[in-house]
């Protein structure tokens, strides 16, 4: 893929060569390394045993789709895309919360589709460690979208203690002067 | 009330710089408007007939008199001198330019305020009522968790791109002023039976073009688990509410179609998955909060004021606006004070100028702790006013035009701002909201009716909360022209219920008339105190009905 970002160490960059393509559903596509296949062709490769396949491939999850269904076999996905048909539709974030917290995905978690620069910090508060800008976008501008206003109260994957918690421990040490 | 820390202090900060880029991008074209639209409107920016309207949030209604001169600046430099107090306690200024709105959100977070969350599909401000801490017949002070819930909901990453918009009312009195039936989630806060604070959440609630109050989903939840239920419930609406459909697209019709049962299981499921986590609240963070909101220093005062009762006797129009413009207390000796926004004709309700609002800062710090509330009947609260101090803020409140003693009566109108500026509504609700102010100015014949409200919205959308009036006004637009169907047996409170239409709708000059007669009805056949709303239970629409359609030169035109 093209215009992607990923979280190098935490930090954002843009990779120059990233090796993964989405599968366009033509026969024989799918096989060979980096693709990503649709949930339904995941399930089916599993199911069939096709030799190496399941195990190298990506899945792309529609928003539709239940991140549950890739329990059984979560460990050995090296990455999940999750689309977002609309930057408006916020599904993703939602599946991309359930596959870190709950089903326990460790690989790489990649936003594809209407991804743009004033989400990134949300994508990455919910799990997400790489980012396929939409390809009109310049994504050395994109980056910039981490910077900045990155304060949330609420618990998120990446700050997995609310700030009340965190609070309490500041309050112990330089922020005590803050509250009254 | 809640004091900002550094935390609170550097996310608004933070957030007013995002703000600021994002309008220079959007300025110089590197935004498109699509892109820019919904980060305009999480930062109360929307865009009306005539130009910007900015929404800030007032946080369940709470404003401290230094934040409301803070606003009356906002509408005299930035504004047409005023503002409009909003039925979700918010406040909007309507003549906005765009390239100001960064100057103005950085004023508001130098005075710990934001406007952050205020319009969009996210979760917005949280409401209660205004009288909450203060009021005789409340239970639990609601305060201290609508602060934790608008801290947890405030760019929550995960659902900032909701199916539509979402409202969270919090009440706590044995009648509910926060109208929290006719929220995405209502909670009722109530004491067990060792006093520790449980929750009914009550789920699916909304007006808009399908009015449904909303219905329980969980009884005596404790409080530990308040943000994780409501994480559940916004998972479920979030990953299965639908999107193909703004009209649908609302919490209310999720319910709806899978069942309340189901989604209360769907809701316990995904909630059985956290709730014992790192996201249940903690005594040590209700206390910190809740510190805030403790009682001020109130005064040892003798509940039976001599000089009070003297002016009472002494002064009917005093003893009047008491007795309509108050509210009981539960520190005796002092009352809550209703300051009108609804004057008549002479001003839109909700409408305050920059004038008025320092005037009301001012005696909020004289007579009171230096705090003002919003009510959703967007009128203005002094929470603790001492008996002995009403009839010299009545004077005051006179000099101000905020001392019109019809609080709860009909022409405390609520009312959106329609067609005037709104560029969604279809007909304009200030001119009918204006003719029957007119109408009905007697102050006697007002008093005379008793316990009455009127709401009135310019289109579907409800802002005016009409279902929930007893007489509710909803204007439809036929041909291009604008016409005004009525309801009523609205209510709102513990026996919330939702009118029903009298029959076809009116022509706007129309509408006085009609009201007339239903009034009439009401006279004629209610029983000793009755209020209006307990006849229109007990005799059902037909007599109404019948009154106001009765041949009389009124031309009926048919427009649904």
């Amino acid at each position: 893929m093209n215009n992607v970002i990923g979280l190098v160490d935490g930090v954002a960059e843009c990779l120059a060569d990233d090796p993964w393509r989405l599968d366009d559903g033509e026969k024989g596509s799918s096989t060979g390394e980096s693709v990503i296949v649709t949930l339904e062709r995941w399930k089916a490769a599993l199911c069939g045993g096709e030799a190496g396949g399941a195990s190298n491939h990506g899945v792309v999850l529609g928003p539709d789709d239940d991140p549950a269904e890739l329990r059984a076999a979560i460990g050995r996905i090296p990455i999940i895309a999750l689309q977002f048909p609309s930057f408006r539709d916020g599904r993703a974030y939602s599946q991309a919360n359930l596959l870190r917290t709950r089903y326990g995905f460790k690989g790489d978690l990649r936003a594809i589709g209407d991804v743009l620069r004033d989400q990134l910090v949300l994508m990455r508060h919910c799990g997400f460690t790489s980012f396929a800008v939409r390809s009109d976008k310049c994504v050395v501008d994109a980056l910039k979208g981490f910077d900045g206003c990155d304060m949330v109260y609420a618990r998120s994957v990446a700050t997995p203690e609310p700030l009340y918690r965190r609070r309490v421990r500041g309050g112990q040490s330089q922020e005590a002067g803050g509250h009254e | 009330m809640y004091n900002y820390d550094s935390y609170d202090r550097a996310l608004v900060q933070a957030r007013v710089h995002q703000f600021r880029d994002q309008v220079s991008r959007r300025l110089n074209g590197r935004l498109s408007e699509e892109e820019f639209l919904p980060l305009r409107l999480q930062n109360g920016v929307y865009l009306q007939r005539h130009a910007y309207m900015l929404r800030v949030a007032i946080p369940y209604g709470t404003l401290s008199s230094d934040q409301l001169r803070t606003l009356a600046f906002i509408a005299d430099q930035y504004d047409r001198g005023y503002g409009h107090f909003t039925t979700r306690q918010n406040i909007q200024f309507n003549w906005i330019e765009l390239e100001q709105v960064p100057d103005i959100l950085q004023l508001l977070a130098d005075n710990d305020m934001h406007a952050i969350q205020t319009s969009g599909n996210c979760v917005r401000n949280i409401t209660t009522e205004a009288f909450s801490g203060v009021a005789a017949d409340e239970l639990i002070d609601p305060r201290p968790l609508a602060e934790i819930m608008r801290q947890w909901s405030t760019v929550n990453p995960e659902f900032l791109f909701l199916p539509r918009k979402f409202k969270i009312a919090i009440s706590s009195s044995e009648s509910d002023r926060a109208a929290v039936r006719s929220h995405d989630i209502g909670l009722y806060l109530y004491p067990g039976k060792s006093g520790e604070m449980l929750l009914r959440v009550m789920v699916g609630g909304g007006l808009g073009r399908t009015p449904i109050l909303n219905e329980t989903v969980r009884e005596a939840l404790p409080w530990q688990h308040l943000l994780t239920y409501v994480e559940a419930i916004l998972r479920v609406y979030n990953r299965y509410g639908r999107r193909d459909n703004k009209y649908k697209a609302r919490i209310k019709i999720l319910v709806r179609s899978l069942g309340v049962d189901a989604f209360s299981e769907e809701v316990e499921r995904e909630w059985e998955q956290i709730r014992d986590g790192a996201a249940e609240l903690t005594k040590e963070e209700y206390f910190r909060v809740a510190q805030d909101f403790s009682a001020p220093h109130y005064e040892n005062v003798d509940p039976v004021d001599l000089d009070f009762g003297a002016w009472l006797a002494r002064d009917s129009g005093f003893s009047t606006w008491v007795r309509n413009n108050t509210q009981p207390h539960k520190v005796p000796g002092y009352v809550s004070v209703v300051l009108s926004t609804k004057p008549g004709a002479s001003a839109p309700p909700g409408d305050v100028t920059g004038d008025q609002m320092r005037a009301v800062a001012e005696l909020a710090d004289k007579y009171g702790f230096g705090e003002v509330r919003v009510a959703h009947e967007q009128n203005l609260v002094f929470p603790d006013v001492r008996k002995r101090d009403l009839y010299a803020l009545w004077i005051a409140l006179q000099n101000h035009h905020l001392a019109t003693p019809n609080i709860g009566l009909l022409t405390d109108v609520i009312a959106c701002p329609g067609g005037d500026y709104c560029s969604l509504a279809n007909t304009r609700s200030l001119p009918v909201a204006r003719d029957i102010q007119q109408r009905f100015e007697n102050l006697d014949f007002l008093h005379d009716l008793g316990p009455l409200s009127l709401n009135i919205s310019g289109c579907m959308n409800a802002c005016g909360h009409h279902h929930i009036g007893n007489i509710g006004i909803l204007g439809v637009s036929k041909n291009g022209e604008e016409f005004f169907q009525i309801t009523i047996g609205g209510a709102q409170g513990k026996d919330s219920a939702l009118g029903r239409v009298i029959g076809p709708a009116f022509k706007v000059d129309e509408v006085p008339e009609a009201i007339d007669r239903l009034l009439q009805v009401y006279l004629r056949y209610r029983e000793a105190d009755e209020p209006f709303v307990d006849v229109v239970r007990r005799l059902g629409v037909g007599p109404f009905k019948e009154e106001v359609y009765r041949k009389s030169g009124v031309d009926q035109e048919v427009a649904q």
